[in-house]
């Protein structure tokens, strides 16, 4: 099984970084992966996507044509990508920046005001963990425990506090995911 | 070893200084920085030497000069940086000494973008600077083949004494996958290869007699000196071409109704097209050079299977090795090529919708 996925919205909301966790969680969950930016003068404020692929299979291309999964963090990544979807696709918003959503009715719309739940929580910077543990809840892509396992050994030396907010914003969003 | 999640240019640099490359000069340039901000934060870990020149010209000149003291030693820039270089690498080329160059491509001529891009075809496999010369010519598809190219790489460089080039292009240097690296050369094995007195690098003779020095030259006023000098070159050349052809066979069968040839990124991209493809019961095959100096002329004549009624090329540029390919087919079949251009990479969508038109023809 291939599922393709984007993450879009403005530079500095982590979009790539939602990418990167996912591909790094999908390997050590022994799955092939690639994860491609987009790159070039982007600059926080401007906007920023990444593809990602995980697979069963050696990946053909790592670019995405129509993706399974897209989401989108602001209103101009839903103009600008849900059109793309595959029917029967999930897009994931966050409608906090997307006031105009989507119409599209052959996919699955998950929406929650994913700016403010981060403020909630604590700190804007774990939208993005927020918007990981959606796609978790939804789709099952990756397990809890991986990421969670990953931040760890990333944060827990350095920033313990931010770890537990960003373990969190995760559970949050699986259950956002579930709902 | 456990996979790590990398990008292109951080992997082929971390494969290189396992391969026991200690020697690296570069100048920045987008989109190949993370390799000279990788090897400028571990070469000094690793006991080598990273220096930031001050051009690209003074790079090549450092390889130059490092390659003939018998180093491992590798420069990298991106396509305006590789131009820049080339009348060094032709000194290099004619000087016969060994080294790796990586050009991680984007889009032309002159500045251009900073997007993938593979119109350096023709600078990398049909010369770039001047004269009768050949550059080994490696295009990895993939960051785990970008890596594993690294060592293979300074493998051909020291076994032809010749510089070699990968030729990779933004997205390859930008893309993050797992790689595996083959194990690191030890330190022990590395302090050997340095003390390696190779017949032909300027460090003095095993005997200490510094009246047996070698030179190091690419000038021979004398024609009939030269004349030999090139004459040597173009046999090493041939028997290159006889020992290092590297392609891939995709879906190869005598089914294929369409045959791709397709390098690099761009043939990600095809076999994305052709997998779809196939779901719906079309026989699609591709050929890939993975070597694209020396090129696999016969290998690609050969995979012309009885019901192809074409061969499809596809390059991020206006048609380069689609050349090639055609002498390869040799008339006997078609040879169509699209492309994308100015940074601009094509999608899955876009080449399965050229495969079907061709299918339909």
């Amino acid at each position: 099984m291939t599922t393709e996925m984007i993450c879009a919205g403005f530079g500095g909301q982590g979009v790539l970084t939602i990418g990167k966790f996912i591909a790094q969680a999908s390997m050590k969950e022994g799955k092939n992966v690639s994860w491609l930016p987009s790159y070039g003068p982007e600059m926080r404020g401007g906007t920023a996507n990444v593809s990602t692929v995980v697979s069963d299979e050696a990946i053909a291309s790592p670019i995405v044509s129509f993706p399974d999964i897209l989401v989108a963090l602001n209103q101009p990544s839903i103009d600008k990508f849900a059109p793309m979807i595959r029917p029967g696709g999930i897009l994931i918003y966050n409608t906090s920046m997307c006031p105009n959503g989507c119409k599209r009715e052959d996919i699955t719309q998950i929406s929650a005001p994913m700016s403010d739940i981060a403020n909630e929580i604590g700190n804007p910077m774990v939208l993005n963990m927020l918007a990981i543990g959606v796609i978790i809840g939804k789709t099952a892509l990756i397990k809890y425990e991986t990421i969670a396992d990953d931040l760890t050994s990333y944060m827990k030396a350095k920033n313990p506090e931010l770890l537990e907010l960003n373990l969190k914003a995760i559970k949050r969003g699986i259950e956002i995911g579930k709902s | 070893m456990a996979k790590i999640l990398m990008k292109g240019n951080e992997a082929v640099a971390e494969a290189a200084i396992r391969s026991g490359c200690r020697l690296y000069f570069a100048y920045p340039i987008t989109p190949q920085s993370e390799l000279i901000e990788y090897m400028a934060r571990m070469m000094p870990k690793v006991d080598g030497t990273f220096i930031q020149a001050e051009s690209e010209i003074a790079a090549i000149n450092m390889v130059y000069g490092a390659a003939g003291c018998g180093k491992r030693v590798m420069t990298s820039s991106s396509s305006p940086g590789i131009s820049l270089k080339m009348e060094g690498i032709s000194y290099i080329a004619g000087a016969e000494l060994p080294c790796v160059i990586i050009n991680v491509q984007r889009g032309g001529p002159g500045l251009g973008d900073i997007q993938p891009a593979q119109g350096d075809y023709f600078q990398a496999t049909k010369g770039g600077g001047h004269g009768d010369y050949r550059l080994i010519v490696l295009a990895p598809s993939s960051v785990q083949e970008f890596a594993d190219m690294a060592a293979d790489a300074f493998d051909l460089a020291d076994k032809y004494r010749n510089p070699v080039m990968i030729l990779a292009d933004g997205m390859l240097g930008q893309m993050m996958e797992p790689v595996e690296f083959r194990p690191a050369k030890s330190d022990e094995e590395v302090a050997e290869m340095w003390k390696q007195h190779k017949s032909w690098c300027i460090n003095p003779n095993e005997d200490g007699d510094k009246k047996h020095h070698h030179e190091i030259n690419s000038l021979e006023i004398d024609p009939l000196v030269l004349e030999k000098h090139v004459n040597n070159l173009s046999k090493k050349y041939a028997e290159i071409k006889k020992n290092e052809i590297r392609y891939e066979k995709y879906e190869l069968s005598d089914d294929n109704e369409i045959l791709c040839v397709a390098w690099g990124t761009a043939s990600r991209v095809v076999k994305s097209a052709i997998n779809e493809l196939k779901k719906e019961g079309k026989s699609i095959g591709l050929v890939r050079p993975i070597n694209v100096w020396p090129f696999p002329y016969d290998e690609i004549a050969k995979a012309i299977g009885p019901k192809v009624k074409k061969i499809y090329v596809f390059e991020l540029n206006t048609g380069q090795m689609v050349d090639d390919v055609k002498i390869a087919a040799a008339g006997k079949v078609p040879v169509e090529f699209w492309g994308k251009v100015g940074g601009v990479v094509f999608t899955p969508a876009e080449i399965k919708e050229k495969l079907e038109a061709a299918l339909k023809e």
